[in-house]
């Protein structure tokens, strides 16, 4: 009992030393002037030397933008955030353009290491890391450098910053860009349509399975300043790509804003596996600064026997509002949300999935675990849909929710609407508690109050970490018992 | 080496251990039997060091050490191990990860090397092979969906790899079958040694015919009323409890 009652005390006395990745990086940069209007939407466009669609696209989404209010359903609190007071626009001064390693500033290859992304190919390739990945870093609003382009090129395979698409593929972009979330979508995703900067686009051709797993790694540094990244993957037919992302950011008193879209498309036989290990800063004990972490994620199964899979671990970011969700629009389409989201100190968490099911004999699973910890909030929000036409479809939904202590919240919220009659629905939600019971009981056995609460932990998130890749799997562990750090007694 | 004096332990303001007292030798098996509801699980908790009970007077010390000053991992690195009397499942922790885990935890609060993978699998296979528990079962979640009967395997097979030197069995009895009665008192007997005390906390006699007590402790009302030798427990078998047991109490 007292073990979970000092949970309190413990909680209270928690700040940010927890948070490893809290450092900056002290680099020029180049900004866009302070607020948003028309003239930054151009200067963002000018700075990537759009093409006029692109431009023209942006203005759209920004005068879209201007008409429309920031949700407030989602169980979320925060101050109104003032938009004219943010950066839209920063870039380290040294990298004018995507290059070769050997010209990126030191200094940003520096902070890569201390994060522990490699991005020198040779130190790869030297065994350093045991499996090959291929990495494409965004730091602020640019990306930085992307690794392996060339073998990956030689399967046919693109892999590149968005801002390089648009100029090397043009048709690929100007064809799926906003084909997944509309530009109208809703209204972080009109801004980020209206401002964004980089991000990462992936084409897998036809019937080609990416001989390495591609990842994306961003990174928040400059201060006042929105992210604002778009990633676009397209999975041709009969092509398979794994897909991971990762986030930090240093610690910072103000809160930080990050808006991104990912839009994936796969088309029919292809598959998709997306795995995110989202760790932005959090904030501090008090509850000031972190990141407020408002994504709009959505995967589109446009092709029959398509397969969608998302997997995420949030542990960061002081307020996070994302519905990583699948269209599965293909006949026998496949979506999966497999979900960890780790809430502790002040963290507010509002996340869960949409299942749209579309076509015939579509398939979906969601798997969500919450654990709150702290006086945090942890909320599932779900949909699962069918269309009149989906016949034949099933959903199976699973939310377990674990609480830590006297002072958190866990709520599950799920929403079913079924236009057909001929579907197959479940559903199964708990909530626990660790238990004093099986506390004491793997104490008794020699497990300290701190490593029995990371074991039980471990034990309840145990099928989602077994859906990421093996390599992020152990990092995602140690990310949750970091994340908890201070929670037990 | 297990020394227990003068303990009052009360839970809110009921007092459930009433100046408890007793003393286990190395290399002795003590049996305690006692009415239903007389705190014989409350003394192996505070024993191992479950919190929610507050301890008003009395000591317990093993091998010289006061227990109550240590937390309940230390204590268990101090080799106090406790057979629950209802074991508990935890979801998603498969027993090998548990037991490494434990085994492990033990070690580095000893200040000892951490167990090698091939040995640990080697000592697994071995004891539970004696215990007759399959490699299936120990691929799956700690006692999740777990009989009875093997609820109370798997708390002798953590006690015969983790070789406690104070071992406390709260009616690891109940639930079992013939056979596997035989199996876990053979498990225990293969412990006992020289240096080795236990505990056994039981309501039948027939545990007592496979596991030799050297003493037995007739518990009522929060304390030890009556010690012998094994023939006290054939006494009580034959009278019950009655002449322990006031009538206010009762
Ligand atoms: N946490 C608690 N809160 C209130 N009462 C408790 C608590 N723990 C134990 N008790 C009470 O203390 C008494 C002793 O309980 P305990 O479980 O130790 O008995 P026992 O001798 O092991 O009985 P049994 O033979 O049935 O296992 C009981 O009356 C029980 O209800
Ligand atoms: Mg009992």
């Amino acid at each position: 009992m007292a073990a979970l009652q000092e949970t309190v005390t413990h909680v209270a006395s928690l700040d940010a030393k927890a948070y490893k990745y809290g450092f900056t990086t002290n680099i020029e940069s180049e900004k866009a002037p302070k607020g948003l209007n028309e003239d930054i939407v151009r200067f963002i466009s000018a700075k990537k030397n759009e093409p006029d669609w692109l431009t023209q696209w942006r203005l759209a989404a920004y005068q879209r933008w201007l008409t429309m209010s920031e949700p407030n359903w989602a169980r979320v609190h925060y101050p109104k955030i003032d938009y004219q007071d943010l950066y839209y626009y920063s870039a380290p001064k040294s990298t004018p353009g995507p290059k070769t390693i050997d010209d990126v500033d030191p200094e940003l290859l520096r902070t890569y290491e201390k994060l522990g992304i490699p991005l020198r190919e040779q130190e790869i390739l030297a065994g350093v890391q045991t499996r090959k990945v291929a990495v494409d870093a965004v730091f602020d609003s640019v990306s930085v450098a992307t690794t392996f382009k060339e073998e990956l090129a030689k399967a046919g395979v693109i892999f590149c910053p968005i801002s390089e698409a648009v100029h090397t593929h043009p048709e690929l972009v100007q064809k799926y860009l906003g084909s997944v979330v509309p530009v109208t979508d809703n209204y972080f995703a009109t801004l980020n349509s209206a401002v964004f900067s980089d991000g990462s686009f992936v084409y897998i051709p036809k019937g080609v399975r990416c001989p390495m797993e591609l990842s994306t790694y961003f990174r928040i540094n400059e201060q006042n300043t929105g992210q604002f990244e778009r990633t676009l993957i397209i999975a041709d037919c009969d092509s398979y790509v794994s897909y991971l992302e990762g986030c930090t950011a240093p610690k910072r008193d103000e809160n930080q804003l990050h808006a991104a879209v990912v839009e994936l498309v796969a088309l029919d036989n292809a598959q998709i596996k997306y795995s995110t290990v989202q760790n932005w800063y959090p904030g501090d004990s008090d509850g000031r600064g972190g990141i407020y972490n408002f994504v709009t994620k959505r995967g589109d199964c446009r092709g029959d026997n398509s397969h969608i899979s998302w997997t995420q671990v949030e542990t960061g970011s002081a307020i996070t509002w994302k519905y990583p969700s699948c269209i599965l629009r293909g006949n026998n389409s496949q979506g999966e949300f497999y979900s960890i989201a780790v809430s502790n100190g002040h963290q507010q968490v509002d996340s869960g999935t949409k299942m749209i099911h579309l076509g015939k004999n579509t398939k979906s699973r969601i798997v969500s675990k919450g654990i709150s910890a702290g006086k945090s909030q942890n909320t599932y929000r779900g949909l699962v849909s069918a269309h009149r036409k989906a016949v034949g479809s099933r959903n199976f939904t699973q939310c377990d929710s674990l609480l830590i202590g006297q002072s958190c919240s866990a709520h599950t919220i799920p929403y079913i609407e079924a236009k057909n009659n001929h579907l197959q629905f479940e559903h199964e939600a708990t909530t626990s508690k660790i238990s004093d019971e099986q506390l004491f009981y793997a104490m008794q056995r020699g497990l300290s109050a701190e490593d029995a609460t990371a074991l039980i932990v471990n034990g309840f998130v145990r099928e989602v970490l077994q859906q990421l890749p093996m390599e992020f799997a152990v990092e995602a562990q140690k990310l949750i018992s970091i994340s908890l750090e201070g929670s037990v007694g | 080496m297990l020394e227990v004096n003068d303990l009052h332990v009360s839970v809110g303001d009921r007092e459930i251990l009433k100046g408890f007292t007793l003393k286990v030798a190395a290399g002795e098996v003590a049996a305690i039997m006692g009415p239903n509801g007389t705190g014989k699980s409350t003394l192996s908790y505070v024993i191992a060091g479950r919190e929610g009970y507050t301890i008003t007077r009395g000591e317990i010390l093993l091998n010289g050490v006061n227990l109550l000053d240590l937390a309940p991992h230390m204590r268990a690195a101090n080799g106090v191990f406790l057979a629950f009397q209802y074991p508990v499942e935890i979801p998603g922790v498969a027993c090998m990860q548990f037991l490494k885990a434990a085994m492990n935890a033990q070690r580095r609060s000893r200040g000892d090397e951490e167990i090698n993978t091939p040995e640990f699998m080697k000592r697994v296979r071995e004891e539970s092979e004696k215990l007759k528990i399959s490699q299936e079962m120990l691929r799956r979640p700690l006692n999740s969906g777990f009989s009875g009967g093997e609820k109370k395997r798997m708390e002798i097979l953590q006690m015969a790899l983790l070789q406690p030197k104070l071992s406390i069995l709260d009616e690891t009895d109940s639930g079992l079958d013939i056979d596997a009665l035989k199996t876990v008192s053979e498990g225990v007997n293969s412990l006992r040694n020289p240096a080795r005390g236990f505990l056994i906390i039981t309501h039948y006699q027939r545990l007592l015919d496979y596991i030799k007590p050297d003493t037995v402790h007739v518990m009522a009302q929060g304390r030890i009323q009556k010690s012998g030798g094994a023939e006290l427990a054939l006494e009580l078998e034959k009278h019950g409890y009655q002449n322990y047991v006031s009538n206010e109490a009762a």
